[in-house]
């Protein structure tokens, strides 16, 4: 291993537990029988469906659109009939349910028409771009971030790529087997994006203990021509493959708080998402499966499945031979950044990397949270150098402002500190539930912001109308005692005579009944 | 419509207990921490006899009784605050700091304060400002100093301990029994006509303190290779104390003692390593723990040299657990992406 340019501080060297998965190739994991395709986007609101219940759909067809959300459109990923358009639990941190799209596949599994091949080597960007939003492309290292935008998002000039294939959570393994079986895909992906991007490097990272994929790489750029992308081991140190700590490494440089990568000139892919990229320009192909990794102790057989999106959990462990007597937990992701979720009827998205089923007793439960002694383990792990414990103090007694002071939002969530805490205290749970309680303060601040600007808005046009009415009476006036038409001025002479004459005779009328 | 059979759904539990533990539990560092007091507790009975055995299993009864009492009152179940082991640790810290023929009351009483005033009112372990133990001793040193300062100068036996411990307060007290500690004498300037107990050498060997403190010392490196205690507050109390001492000795050697006389005197090889390491009272950044351990080090010099007290160790833990929430803001680590 070559000396990098960079380190990250702390970081934990973990068991990796990944050859319970990536010993066999990666399979196909059949059709079930019902597909689920949540709508909830990422800014929180619900994709339009374009389809209702009855309708028949093929694997391809979109069947719900993001309303100016950056989010692609959702397609189907097998064909068969819509069932149903009703709430149903995702896969989501906070273990909220969705609107979803319920489709009863036919087993058929037809498709329709594939978009037409883009040429990989002389299309422009705005195409490629068009192309992955048409395409559904989203980040799929776990954060499921809509890739056109964010390619599109850099102002600044992107000087350097970087493919992340350092799967460092343990038990995860689908990069791995990726990178070893479809390592060509990768690389013309980087080709390509390196191309539309218009940077001078690009590097490709993966973790000094994948070493069949890395000489899988190796093979696949001496067959290809792609001698200009560096591959490059990183340390088998957790979270070598965050996207900022491996930035760190390879370039040395720091996003700056609060912003992206793309503000430093960086641009950081995941491996899959880069292979997916390719086989959307190459083919056409729709983004409608994924590989995940389905492991853990509670799983029979565990290995990486190729899955449609849209596939119950429970299907994929199905296909894995079954829970086993100590299936105990289950986690969406690793058990560093996973979450756990509590039903198996629950589809994958996008986003989801790997089903770990615990085994019960293993590792051993951990007992219930004690009072942090302030010992500062959670410190010296921290990747991020923050300071955990005090986070927690300020976070724990809802002091959120006191917690952005320590820098609450510059959180990766690795569960680092959990992972070191003597006293089991789960950190990074707090810490999420801070952030998001942050998150919806600056909402309603936001929306308290805009609900006065708009209502100084209405105040003024209300202002404005009322001065526009005086000054049209005033004008109407003075045009009326001015130069008005000689019909109207004989028409207020005769209604001023007619009023003389009445007054007149009322007049008279209250004389004569004097007595 | 005929549906095609669906698996059955299978629901699990939220739990959090299925995540990766990398580190250790507060029960096993606290066991940790008894265990590499023993070879200092050794030769402290070594030294003065077994009275120090008698005062640490009364400290840790009277933790034990005193945390369960201030649990119920706070309505709080006891198991857990018992089971971590930080009241026990508390217990033998003071057990070890009082004079071994002390009678019983003396460390009951500071036993009870450490606990209750020093740790308990505050909200219990985590909660507490001060070193607990520390708390305990200042208390008794000031209220008691007659009983606090008197050690036996040579090996008492069982007997004649109990009954020193136990015995009626008013007994007599054979003057061979007590003795005033070389740190005393270091105070004395020398025209009085004492001599200092270490004219130069690398260790004290005059006097079994040395041995004691190396027995720490032992215990204290075994606690570092274990990675359980932060090596920054070891080094920074050490470096501390042997600054001062360094400086003042190489200005004059006649009338200050030399570093390694403070190194292997009293209790400092105590303080860097078990009592300075509470990481509840310390400094939690790591330039902080610098800062703070360097301050014990130097307040330590400077209330043995100076001071009225015969080791400064329990008010130099105290000063600085006071400045530890200000060191902990001033010196924030520089979190990624954050200007340097």
């Amino acid at each position: 291993m070559t000396t990098l340019p960079g380190r990250f501080p702390g970081g934990l060297e973990l068991e990796g537990h990944k050859s319970l998965a990536n010993q066999c190739p990666i399979r196909f994991a059949g059709l079930p029988p019902r597909l689920l395709f949540p709508l909830r986007q990422r800014n929180g609101e619900n994709a339009r469906a374009l389809v209702s219940i009855g309708d028949l759909v093929r694997r391809g067809s979109v069947i719900a659109g993001g309303n100016q959300s950056l989010d692609p459109p959702i397609h189907a990923s097998s064909s068969g009939r819509v069932i149903a358009i009703e709430d149903h639990g995702m896969a989501h941190p906070a273990g909220i349910s969705s609107r979803c799209i319920i489709i009863e596949t036919d087993g058929l599994d037809e498709s329709i028409a594939a978009l037409p091949a883009l040429d990989t080597t002389h299309c422009s960007p705005e195409s490629l771009l068009d192309r992955l939003h048409e395409a559904g492309i989203v980040g799929l290292g776990g954060a499921g971030f809509p890739t056109a935008a964010k390619l599109l998002k850099g102002k600044t000039a992107i000087d350097t790529l970087i493919l992340n294939g350092a799967e460092c959570e343990p038990y995860i393994a689908c990069d791995d087997r990726l990178l070893r079986e479809r390592a060509n895909e990768v690389l013309q992906g980087a080709a390509l994006l390196q191309r539309c991007l218009g940077c001078r490097t690009t590097l490709i990272a993966v973790e000094g203990d994948m070493r069949l994929a890395w000489q899988a790489l190796k093979a696949a750029q001496s067959a290809g021509d792609f001698d200009f992308i560096q591959i490059i081991q990183v340390p088998s140190r957790y979270p070598a493959g965050g996207e900022r700590q491996l930035i760190q490494l390879l370039t040395g440089r720091e996003v700056p708080s609060g912003a992206l990568p793309a503000a430093i000139g960086v641009i950081c892919q995941n491996v899959a998402t880069v292979a997916a990229i390719y086989r959307a320009a190459a083919h056409g192909e729709i983004l409608d499966s994924r590989i995940v990794t389905v492991t853990g102790a509670g799983v029979q057989t565990p290995q990486n499945l190729e899955v449609r999106l849209g596939t119950p959990i429970g299907f994929l462990i199905e296909q894995c031979g079954g829970y086993t007597g100590q299936a105990h937990g289950l986690i969406v992701g690793g058990p560093m950044m996973g979450y756990t979720v509590n039903s198996d009827a629950i589809p994958v998205t996008k986003p989801v990397n790997a089903i770990l089923v615990t085994g019960a007793g293993s590792p051993a439960t951990i007992p219930d949270p004690q009072p942090c002694i302030r010992c500062g383990a959670c410190a010296e792990a921290c990747p991020a150098s923050l300071l955990p414990q005090q986070l927690y103090w300020h976070t724990h007694a809802q002091q959120l402002q006191r917690a952005l002071d320590y820098h609450l939002l510059d959180c990766i969530e690795c569960g680092c500190c959990d992972a070191v805490c003597p006293s089991h205290i789960p950190l990074v749970h707090e810490f999420r539930q801070a952030k998001q309680a942050s998150l919806s303060q600056q909402r309603a601040r936001d929306s308290a912001a805009h609900a006065r600007m708009r209502f100084e808005a209405r105040q003024a046009r209300k202002e404005q109308e009322q001065r526009d009415r005086e000054l049209a009476a005033q004008r109407r006036k003075a045009s009326l005692g001015g130069h008005a038409s000689p019909k109207i001025q004989e028409a207020l002479e005769r209604a001023r005579q007619k009023r003389a004459k009445q007054n007149e005779s009322l007049a008279s009328e209250t004389t004569h009944n004097d007595p | 419509m005929t549906h095609n059979p669906l698996p059955v759904e299978r629901r699990f539990t939220h739990d959090l207990s299925s995540r990766v533990t990398a580190g250790h539990q507060v029960r096993d560092v606290m066991w940790a921490v008894i265990a590499a007091l023993v070879p200092g507790l050794l030769a402290l009975i070594w030294q003065s006899g077994p009275g120090v055995l008698v005062q640490c299993s009364l400290a840790v009864a009277s933790a034990l009784i005193g945390e369960s009492m201030a649990l119920k009152l706070r309505s709080r179940p006891a198991r857990p605050s018992l089971n971590d082991l930080s009241a026990m640790v508390t217990a033998i810290l003071l057990g070890l700091s009082v004079p071994g023929l002390a009678p019983w009351w003396v460390i009951t009483l500071g036993t009870l304060f450490a606990i209750l005033l020093g740790k308990q009112v505050y909200g219990g372990l985590g909660c507490n400002p001060f070193n607990p133990a520390m708390v305990g001793y200042a208390i008794l040193l000031v209220s008691f100093p007659q009983e606090m300062t008197h050690w036996p100068a040579e090996p008492v036996g069982l007997g004649e301990t109990l009954h020193a411990i136990f015995g009626e307060m008013d007994s007599h007290r054979p003057d061979a029994l007590a003795m005033a500690t070389p740190l005393d004498a270091s105070r004395t300037p020398p025209a009085m006509g004492h001599s200092t107990a270490t004219p130069g050498g690398l260790v004290p060997a005059s006097h079994s303190d040395s041995w004691v403190n190396l027995g720490y010392l032992l215990g204290g490196l075994w606690l570092l290779r274990r990675k359980l205690i932060d090596g920054r507050i070891s080094a920074g109390v050490l470096a501390g104390l042997t600054a001062c001492a360094l400086g003042f000795y190489l200005e004059d050697s006649s009338r200050y003692p030399s570093p390694a006389f403070h190194l292997f005197s009293g209790a400092t090889m105590l303080a860097a390593f078990f009592i300075a390491t509470d990481p509840v009272s310390a400094a939690t950044t790591p330039r902080g723990r610098w800062i703070y351990a360097a301050g014990i080090g130097v307040l330590i010099y400077v209330i043995r040299t100076w001071g009225g007290y015969p080791d400064g160790v329990a008010f130099a833990v105290l000063l600085m657990n006071l400045t530890a929430p200000t060191l902990d803001h001033f010196t924030r680590p520089r979190a990624y992406g954050h200007p340097r």
